[in-house]
């Protein structure tokens, strides 16, 4: 079943003639475990634009990284499988493409940070060799070129005294330090799109706050598009324009950052919002959503969420709910969207 | 790097003396006579029995024997023989013999066992794998000496593809066969260890980044999973090196090379006791030496291990 | 196999260092009923039904598995025949041999030919089961107590204990096996099945102690062992019903292959001639004794030499699906 094909799309209102730098339209991927297929990511739909940001917020398990590395490319197949859907970059359909042309598209014009610097970089090679290879692969540098090339990424990710560190083993940075050239090997080839998965989640809260920093700079310097996955509304506060919020591997609710805050028309993000501290809130209780995550090997029928949601009626547990557009670019998939929505402005 | 260069040779020293000591306790400070235990059922005369009491220091207490005779192995002194031939003539013109065959099955333990580890490693769960699994087992449960005969009937004297015995041919020609008997145990163990490591490292992160970064398989695979994969196969390599000279023994016997082993091997038959000593003693000097020089290679391949 | 790098310096402090959470939430627990309760649960569930289901889901992996029931068969043949030879044959080792009939290749008569001696070789390999898989099993029976007694105090308890016996495996590790064991056994003559174990065990406990101590490490500072301590229960008990059920499946799996790697290594040295002597039977002695006849007589080679390599390989492929059964991420 594929309910947000058609629905109005997370639009960062693109003009009709111009294709957004990426649309991902319902992009949908299945895992073969123990021979049955889990749908990991369901009919997920969003565009981005340049020098824009868009979050994917979502517990771990609701598909967001799967999606992630189907855009990216780099899924392992088998076990998973991209069942259908499109992903365009600048109009460019990126699914059938051949591997190889894939692969030349990959740091070069989409490229990826990982949650956990210390085992995402190779531990037996300098971190100068792994930025240097950027240029050696893609641009056919030799390796002296390529390390001056590395140490001025180093410089721009704000490492100190780069040429010192160029020798030194991803174990011998600091958490933060190491994050940074994970940066700064994404941003080597000044690419289109960044996708960072969870990307301060390893870190420390202090620490969390520079990386974020150095993202929206990074995104405004070389005016790409940031795709930001997490589970961390705190993260996403600051930087994201649009949010789209991500459930049992379907798209639960989209919308623009400070419309989702102000006015969120899904129970699900209703509850995201009441379950975390916020300045403008104090003294509000804080109110944790019942319940864990559902199986995605064993989805409950009809909304995905009902189980755990508040609002839940008979039809919930029967129908599944169609994204349902409650203002422009904003969409909800609940068959109380109006309701959840108009509350929460009342609220 | 030199902090840990440092603490390996340091921690080398105990084990050394520790197991050196081991050997020489336990041939002669068991109950009995050693000398006549050592010679075993052959009649020796007298004023050699005394020659070697007096030899090996048998009078002294044992740490003293056995500081004596240290001291006289690192001069190259090995003492002598029953019939009064010196060990170290008898062993001198060997070790090139073991060396070469020591090598040769190394070679074709490094070269064939990386070369089916990868095979396997990237083809898990399918037939390749299932076909390298089978055939180390196999490999590591017929024991070398069964192997031996057998490829020494089989390709040596029905099919004549090898010369059957002997070291007239030279290297390689008559170190091949050997060679591969020798080095078959390994082989499996190495082509089993990179199958492993190669399967798990593919699955780690920086693999994924290496994809992400837009290598080609090739690079991601050879470069990046095959380097890491790679540590705990060269260290089995290099411990084994040490064990293919004392491995040796059995396969040196029954393809009649002029080495070490064959030494060795006519020496127990023959109840040689001092010969025997001597050079297996060399022989576990050779193997914890490598070993040394193993663990700080390892420093060297794994960047984490130097700064710990 | 392998040479572990780090074979672990004594920690200073021992336990106590690594236990920070003990003093200060002792009173807490006894206090309470509540934590106390809890920690109960998760004692019981870490220590014991984990280690249970752990077994019980090996074993329906095992069931379905064709190397497994196939090895088991293997041994299950060779072990009767070690314990009753009578079944297979009705002729005693020694019993109708005729020295006019010496290396007859196999006939109705001799299902195995005959030996140098004009003996029944089909009796021979029958009756060299015994010593063979007694002291296969029987080395590996003994170095797992080792191992494992000394491998969970010295893991437990650290400190002094601990460096000891670190550095002593380290020394008897230094060793290479037949090297080592061909130097004693020269000096040590006149050896039956009893004195060849007692050597074979001295060289052979190293792996498995190195592993057990791992493993020991790895377990006993989980929250079931931490809980179980917050209880009040004795080291003794701890280690009997928290650490070693949860430690020991790598040390089974590795023991298992043992006995396959000492019943190889046995028939090497009986092969050297450092072995067993005659008139003992083994099947490596079998194969010492012929060696020089086997290119014009291979039937003296084949008979013991399958035995043996069966046997091996039966250990190992066991092995190899006991531990593929235990740990599903290896596979």
């Amino acid at each position: 079943m594929d309910v947000t094909k058609d629905a109005p799309r997370a639009d960062g209102a693109p003009g009709e003639d111009e294709a957004p730098l990426l649309a991902v339209d319902g992009l949908s991927v299945e895992f073969r475990v123990r021979g049955q297929d889990v749908r990991a990511v369901n009919g997920l739909s969003y565009t981005l634009a340049e020098g824009e940001t868009v979050a994917i917020l979502g517990e771990s398990g609701s598909g967001k990284s799967v999606a992630a590395q189907a855009v990216m490319g780099i899924l392992d197949t088998p076990p998973a499988r991209i069942t259908g859907g499109s992903v365009r970059l600048r109009g460019e359909e990126l699914l059938g493409l051949p591997e190889r042309r894939r692969r030349e598209y990959r740091g070069e014009r989409i490229s990826m940070i990982f949650q956990d610097a210390l085992s995402a970089l190779n531990p037996v090679f300098t971190v100068g060799d792994q930025l240097g290879e950027m240029f050696q692969v893609h641009r056919g540098m030799r390796r002296k070129a390529a390390r001056a090339k590395a140490v001025e990424l180093m410089e721009r990710v704000r490492i100190p005294s780069p040429e010192q560190r160029l020798g030194d083993h991803p174990h011998q940075f600091s958490g933060g330090m190491r994050q940074r050239i994970m940066i700064a090997m994404a941003v080597a080839l000044e690419p289109d799109v960044l996708i960072a998965d969870e990307p301060t989640t390893a870190l420390d809260v202090t620490v969390q706050a520079q990386i974020m920093r150095l993202l929206a700079d990074m995104r405004d310097e070389l005016r790409t598009g940031l795709i930001l996955i997490t589970h961390d509304l705190g993260v996403v506060a600051g930087v994201a324009d649009r949010i789209v919020v991500m459930y049992a591997g379907s798209v639960a609710e989209h919308a623009p950052a400070r419309e989702l805050y102000a006015r969120p028309a899904h129970p699900y993000t209703k509850g995201l919002l009441a379950s975390v501290p916020r300045l403008d809130r104090r003294g509000a209780d804080l109110v944790p959503i019942k319940g864990a995550p559902p199986n995605p090997a064993a989805l409950p029928p009809g909304c995905p969420f009902h189980p755990r949601c508040p609002r839940a009626e008979a039809v919930c547990a029967v129908e599944r709910p169609p994204l349902t557009p409650v203002a422009p670019g904003h969409a909800a998939a609940c068959h109380f969207a109006e309701e959840v929505h108009g509350a929460a402005a009342a609220g | 790097m030199w902090r840990y260069v440092l603490r390996r040779l340091l921690q080398a020293v105990p084990v050394f003396i520790g197991t050196t000591l081991l050997i020489y306790a336990l041939v002669f400070a068991l109950p009995g006579d050693p000398i006549q235990a050592l010679a075993g059922d052959k009649p020796v005369p007298e004023n050699v029995l005394n020659t070697l009491r007096d030899r090996y220091n048998l009078n002294d207490p044992l740490l003293v024997q056995y500081g004596k005779y240290m001291w006289g192995l690192f001069q190259g002194d090995l003492g002598e023989n029953y019939d009064g031939q010196k060990v170290s003539e008898m062993l001198g013109g060997r070790w090139g013999v073991t060396a070469q065959l020591a090598l040769t099955a190394w070679a074709f333990e490094l070269v064939l066992g990386i070369a089916l580890g990868v095979w396997a490693g990237l083809r898990r769960g399918r037939v390749a794998d299932t076909l390298v699994l089978g055939g180390t087992t196999l490999l590591i449960a017929v024991p070398v000496f069964v192997l031996g005969y057998t490829a020494q009937i089989v390709f040596g004297l029905n099919l004549k593809w090898f010369p059957s015995a002997g070291a007239d041919d030279g290297w390689p020609l008559s170190y091949l066969l050997p060679g591969m008997v020798l080095g078959s145990l390994g082989l499996s163990y190495v082509a089993r260890l990179t199958r492993t490591s190669l399967a798990e490292n593919l699955r780690a992160d920086y693999v994924r980044t290496a994809h992400a970064k837009g290598l080609g398989r090739a690079r991601v695979v050879g470069r990046h999973a095959l380097r890491n994969s790679l540590i705990p196969v060269v260290t089995y390599l290099g411990v084994d090196f040490g064990s293919l000279m004392g491995g040796a023994i059995v396969t040196e016997g029954i393809f009649n090379l002029p080495g070490i082993g064959q030494q060795v091997f006519q020496s127990i038959q023959l109840k040689e006791g001092p010969v025997v000593v001597g050079a297996v003693t060399l022989l576990v000097l050779i193997f914890l030496l490598v070993n040394l020089v193993v663990d700080l290679l390892y420093g060297w391949l794994d960047p984490r291990i130097r700064y710990e | 196999m392998m040479k572990s790098n780090d074979t672990g310096a004594p920690e200073p402090g021992g336990l106590e260092a690594l236990d920070p959470s003990g003093p200060a939430a002792g009173p807490a627990a006894a206090g309470a009923g509540a934590p106390g309760a809890q920690a109960a649960a998760v004692a019981e569930a870490g220590g014991v039904i984990g280690a249970a289901s752990l077994w019980n889901d090996a074993w329906r992996e095992l069931r379905r598995r064709w190397v497994f029931w196939g090895s088991v068969a293997v041994l299950a043949v060779v072990a009767v025949m070690a314990l009753l030879p009578g079944l297979f044959t009705d002729r005693d080792v020694n019993q109708g041999c005729d020295p006019n009939v010496s290396k007859l290749g196999p006939s109705g008569d001799h299902w195995f030919g005959t030996d140098l001696a004009g003996c029944d070789y089909y009796a021979h390999v029958v009756h060299g089961a015994r010593p063979t898989l007694l002291i296969g099993v029987a080395v590996t029976l003994f170095a797992f107590l080792i191992a494992v007694v000394f491998g969970l105090l010295s893991g437990y308890y650290g400190g002094v204990l601990d460096a000891v016996v670190a550095r002593l495996t380290d020394v008897f590790f230094g060793l290479p096996f037949v090297l080592g064991a061909t130097v004693i056994l020269v000096a040590f003559p006149s050896h039956g099945v009893g004195a060849m174990t007692l050597v074979l065990v001295l060289l052979g406990w190293t792996t498995m102690i190195r592993i057990t101590r791992a493993q020991v490490l790895s377990v006993r500072d989980a929250d079931y062992v931490q809980a179980a301590r917050l209880l009040g229960a004795s080291d003794l008990r701890i280690m009997a019903r928290h650490i070693l059920p949860n430690a020991i499946a790598p040390v089974v799996v590795v023991a298992t292959l043992n006995i396959g790697n000492v019943i190889a290594g046995e028939a090497t040295l009986d092969f050297l001639g450092v072995g067993l002597q005659y008139p003992e039977v083994s099947w490596g002695l079998q194969l010492n004794l012929a060696q020089s006849y086997f290119v014009d007589h291979p039937h003296l080679l084949v008979f013991p030499a399958v035995f043996l390599s069966l046997t091996v390989l039966s250990f190992l492929m066991l092995g190899d699906a006991v531990r593929d059964a235990l740990d599903p991420k290896l596979r």
